[in-house]
């Protein structure tokens, strides 16, 4: 069993009447990097500064290492926080800024400067101590802001959203090195985000949280294939949505038929009720393109092709039923295998019943 | 494009007849004393020339520094003392010489004006009209201080924290005469008169302790009277006096040493716009009913010839219950400053405001 | 059109846009101090004539109480300044930090209201509150926390409290503009770093201040050294003060020449302590103007 470095059990948040953080609860285990998923505006920060202890509690519990954080002031807790702009201090060089926490902690000169130096180095900055803040790219700036908090060789590492001001090549590149990173240091990381791609690309798990509370906690890969809410399913990741009604049910495997008139078998989350309004989700990748007439059990069905959205490995087409104006998006493998497909064409679309994700509504 | 020059052609007559129309109404610029244009004159003023009468109060020293800094300007008539006249208008020529002959002499008392025309001659000229007097000595709150007589109670320990006078040259001079000494008569040796400046400011700075405050302003020093924060200070006799109309404790005390006498004037500023005007108000001010209208409020004394007849029986019992003929023998008038004496002054001045 | 045409063209128009303004300068701010330069380098002998002499600034290093009174003015004044920092510091940070961003306005004028009346009116407030028959005393008494009324007025330390309270807007407006600029994540971030109130306050917020408070330090400086009336009136019979020199000078000793001399080492010494002030605390003129 390993150490949990920190759990949260309970926690409640209100400003006046709105409920930004609703009895919220999960466990990080040591050395993992969690990643708390959600829109704008759910309360992904009013979490963060809870554990930090930068915002007050209205009920609920945290603990840090098996500590009650309850009563503890930020300056005296083993979190730190990389705020969502940073918040380098302009006024002290590199080496200022990282030594700030040691300095506070009233460790000897020669200490705080080999620590320092260590530290830079372990970001890729080494030899930058003397230089001022405004002289730093957008990327350095980010390391220099891990710097100052690893130094301190916190319990957790919490990130408030620190990709969201960098332009995406960057974000992209500094991912992988994020990720890097805490598998080199072995710190706790809780990451937030809105980035989705982000969530899964360096989480070993990912909550996703909606308006205060969490839908789903669970690995990137089952929250992608497994989703538990209609909320993660459309969230994470692109899916195509139906809105339908049981027709048949034998055991989790239904026959719905769609508000548009088609009858599709798809997996069920659990039994229903023949009868019962249901959220059918489709990855646009379950779909298959003109799939081989042999392969037995795909619900199909022909489709107008109204544009390719080209976007490389990503690409899709656009299309809609024969007879329904729903739009659909269907992965299109850049194999040259589908060149020959053009705007206007009818084809055939299969997909097999273990991709359906149905909820009931 | 020619209506728009049209309207401005208007807008500047109409700027110009507004900005005109103040100069117009004819105007006297007066640069005088707290007290020395009571409204109700400045109105009957008007009412009988339709002068407006524009008002600056000051005092000695400012009234001088102010007319120095515009050679004369900027003022239509000034009321400086007599002493203060003719040194500074050798060195700095601020007034003009007055016409005696435009002056209702005949509303003068004779000796004055007689005194004031002699003190205030420069180039053979008199420059200047007495219009009243007074005297500087000792206001007393006789249930705190019964026994205090003289200036040189102003230094005594007695009276700790309940003492108060003005920083300016009319307390030298008193402490100089308590001192046995006539500051007067050493005005023409500059040597003998720093050196008893000196011995003076250093009597003063040993007894600064006991001083609550070196007034500044008439109606504060009125106030720390009133309250009782203050038991013994030196001040002008009409303040002496209205404070005794208030409570009859406090008066007015012709000291031992000798009160010193004042005769505050007219005198035309070189550069006075309107002259016309000036005399026009010496005059009317010098009518006694007028004269004595001012002396029953301000309670000092008129230079107006007959103004006598006028005066509230209480103002006359000041006179008698304060200047019984000795006292008022033992007045001592200040003669005309020579220059530079102020420097001496103002150098022991400053050593006493600066002693911890 | 060459590059170089452009370049005359821009300096004649410059030219033309600064010359009111220069002209402006000339007139109205250094043309009357040349003549009370003038005045101060001149002795009178006697009646009317004058000749040119170092006498009047001699005067001032030779006569002790005058240049005793100038360091006791420029002392007060720093300490004045820096007490104004140390009340005012606080108060533009709760404005700016602390208080919900509806109140800030309001109470920015609340600071501002009693400026809306003279310094002499003020100076008048306080003495009818403070003075031995005055207001406090009447209450302290009536209370029996007093058995005799004390004289408050006439102190140094009330003299300094007027002046401070006097100067707090001249400090308290920039400190506003800089505590504004401050983001709040920087506090927190430092707070979240291991912080105390006293490094916060020593590591970010002073250093993030620092010319907010240099630019206010100097007009309080300014202000303070050059007021006549509060000295004056509430300082009582000991608080004589530099200006009163140069007034008294000017005024009661009609020696103009010794009045703008005086007045000139003012600008002068001042400007060399606001000089020094500024290399202590490694400032620069120019970054502080900003
Ligand atoms: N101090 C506050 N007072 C009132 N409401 C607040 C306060 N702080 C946050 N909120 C509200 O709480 C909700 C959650 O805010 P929070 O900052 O936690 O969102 P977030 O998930 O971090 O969003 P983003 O991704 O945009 O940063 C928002 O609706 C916000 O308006
Ligand atoms: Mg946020």
């Amino acid at each position: 069993m390993m150490q949990i470095d920190l759990s949260v059990q309970h926690v409640l948040k209100r400003f006046g009447d709105f409920t930004a953080v609703n009895d919220i609860s999960f466990d990080v285990e040591s050395g993992r990097f969690f990643s708390i998923l959600g829109p704008s505006g759910c309360g992904k920060t009013t979490l963060l500064r809870m554990i930090a202890g930068l915002a007050e509690l209205d009920s609920g519990r945290i603990e840090i290492r098996g500590k009650d954080m309850a009563g503890i002031s930020p300056n005296r807790r083993p979190v730190n926080l990389i705020f969502q702009n940073l918040a380098l201090f302009p006024m002290m060089d590199v080496g200022a800024n990282i030594a700030f926490g040691l300095q506070r902690r009233g460790e000897s000169k020669s200490g705080i400067r080999e620590k320092v130096s260590a530290i830079l180095d372990r970001v890729d900055l080494a030899g930058f101590e003397s230089k001022r803040i405004d002289q730093l790219s957008g990327g350095q700036k980010q390391r220099v802001a891990i710097a100052r908090c690893l130094v301190l060789e916190p319990a957790v590492l919490l990130l408030d959203e620190p990709l969201g001001a960098l332009d995406l090549k960057l974000r992209e590149q500094m991912k992988v090195e994020l990720k890097k990173l805490q598998a080199k240091v072995g710190t706790t990381f809780v990451y937030i985000t809105h980035d989705q791609s982000e969530a899964l690309v360096m989480s070993d798990y990912v909550a996703v949280m909606n308006h205060g509370e969490f839908e789903q906690i669970d690995t990137p890969q089952n929250l992608y294939s497994r989703p538990q809410t209609p909320f993660v399913a459309q969230f994470v990741g692109d899916n195509n949505a139906w809105s339908g009604t049981i027709r048949n049910c034998e055991g989790t495997v239904g026959e719905i038929e769609t508000d548009d008139g088609f009858h599709f078998r798809s997996e069920l989350h659990q039994p229903l009720p023949v009868g019962a309004a249901v959220d059918l989700f489709l990855r646009p990748e379950s779909m298959l393109i003109q799939p081989d007439p042999s392969l037995p059990d795909l619900n199909r069905f022909e489709v107008v092709v109204r544009s390719t959205l080209f976007d490389g490995a990503n690409s899709r087409l656009l299309v809609h039923p024969v007879n329904a104006e729903t739009e659909l998006l269907v992965a299109l493998p850049q194999t040259h295998q589908y060149d020959y497909i053009q705007k206007d064409d009818t084809i055939e679309i299969g997909w097999a019943t273990p991709s359906g994700i149905c909820f009931p509504k | 494009m020619r209506k728009k020059s049209i309207y401005s052609v208007i807008l500047i007559v109409a700027f110009w007849a507004v900005g005109s129309g103040i100069v117009l109404a004819e105007e006297l610029a007066l640069l005088t004393w707290k007290g020395y244009a009571p409204v109700n004159l400045v109105e009957k003023f008007q009412k009988e020339t339709g002068i407006t009468v524009k008002v600056t109060y000051s005092n000695n020293e400012e009234m001088i520094a102010k007319l120095r800094a515009t050679r004369g300007a900027g003022f239509d008539l000034a009321q400086p003392s007599q002493d203060r006249i003719s040194s500074v208008q050798q060195q700095f020529k601020i007034y003009q010489p007055i016409d005696l002959s435009k002056i209702d002499s005949k509303q003068i008392i004779p000796s004055m004006l007689e005194a004031v025309k002699q003190n205030t001659m420069v180039d053979g000229k008199p420059h200047a009209v007495p219009f009243c007097w007074g005297t500087s000595g000792l206001v007393v709150n006789r249930k705190f201080a019964p026994n205090a007589t003289d200036y040189s109670d102003l230094l005594n320990a007695f009276y700790n924290g309940r003492i108060s006078y003005r920083l300016k040259r009319p307390t030298l001079i008193a402490l100089a005469f308590a001192a046995g000494e006539n500051p007067f008569a050493k005005y023409s040796n500059e040597k003998d008169y720093e050196e008893l400046m000196n011995r003076i400011g250093t009597a003063m700075i040993a007894a600064k302790p006991f001083v609550k405050s070196y007034w500044t302003n008439g109606d504060a020093l009125l106030e720390s009277m009133r309250s009782g924060e203050v038991h013994l200070a030196m001040a002008w006799d009409g303040a002496g006096w209205k404070l005794h109309a208030e409570d009859p404790n406090i008066d007015f005390v012709a000291p031992r040493s000798g009160a010193l006498g004042w005769i505050d004037t007219f005198a035309i500023p070189a550069k006075a716009k309107n002259v016309k005007a000036a005399y026009k108000w010496i005059n009317f001010m010098l009518r006694p009913e007028n004269a004595a209208a001012f002396t029953n409020a301000e309670k000092y004394g008129t230079a107006s010839n007959g103004a006598n007849q006028y005066l509230d029986a209480s103002v006359r019992a000041n006179f008698e219950r304060c200047f019984p003929m000795r006292h008022i023998a033992n007045i001592k008038w200040y003669p005309p400053v020579p220059a530079k004496l102020e420097s001496i002054e103002g150098k022991t001045l400053d050593k006493v405001k600066a002693a911890q | 059109m060459d590059k170089n045409g452009m370049h005359d063209r821009l300096r004649w128009g410059l030219l033309l846009f600064l010359t009111p303004v220069f002209l402006w300068l000339v007139l109205l701010i250094v043309l009357p101090q040349i003549d009370l330069l003038i005045m101060s380098f001149r002795v009178e002998s006697g009646y009317g004539d004058s000749s040119w002499s170092l006498y009047n600034y001699r005067q001032f290093f030779e006569e002790p109480i005058y240049w005793l009174t100038f360091v006791r003015t420029a002392v007060y004044s720093v300490l004045v300044t820096f007490l104004t920092f140390v009340v005012a510091l606080p108060v533009a940070f709760y404005i700016t930090k602390v208080v919900h961003p509806r109140f800030q306005g309001f109470l920015t004028v609340l600071l501002l209201l009693p400026f809306w009346v003279s310094e002499l009116v003020r100076v008048y407030g306080w003495m009818i509150l403070l003075r031995e028959s005055g207001v406090i005393n009447h209450f302290l008494l009536r209370m029996g926390l007093l058995q005799q009324p004390v004289e408050m007025l006439y102190q140094d330390a009330t003299m300094i409290m007027g002046l401070v309270y006097t100067s707090m807007l001249f400090m308290v407006v920039p400190l506003i503009s800089a505590l504004e600029s401050l983001d709040n994540s920087l506090i927190e971030a430092a707070y979240d770093l291991g912080a105390n109130m006293g490094s916060i306050l020593y590591k970010i917020i002073i250093p993030h201040a620092t010319p907010g408070i240099v630019s206010g330090s100097i007009v309080v400086f300014m202000l303070t050294l050059g007021n006549y009336l509060t000295p004056n009136l509430m300082g009582g019979k000991n608080s004589l003060w530099f200006t009163e020199q140069i007034y008294n000078q000017f005024i009661a000793s009609f020696n103009w020449n010794q009045g703008s001399a005086f007045g000139f080492l003012l600008l002068f010494l001042s400007s060399v302590i606001v000089w020094l002030g500024l290399k202590l605390t490694r400032q620069n003129l120019r970054k502080v103007v900003q």
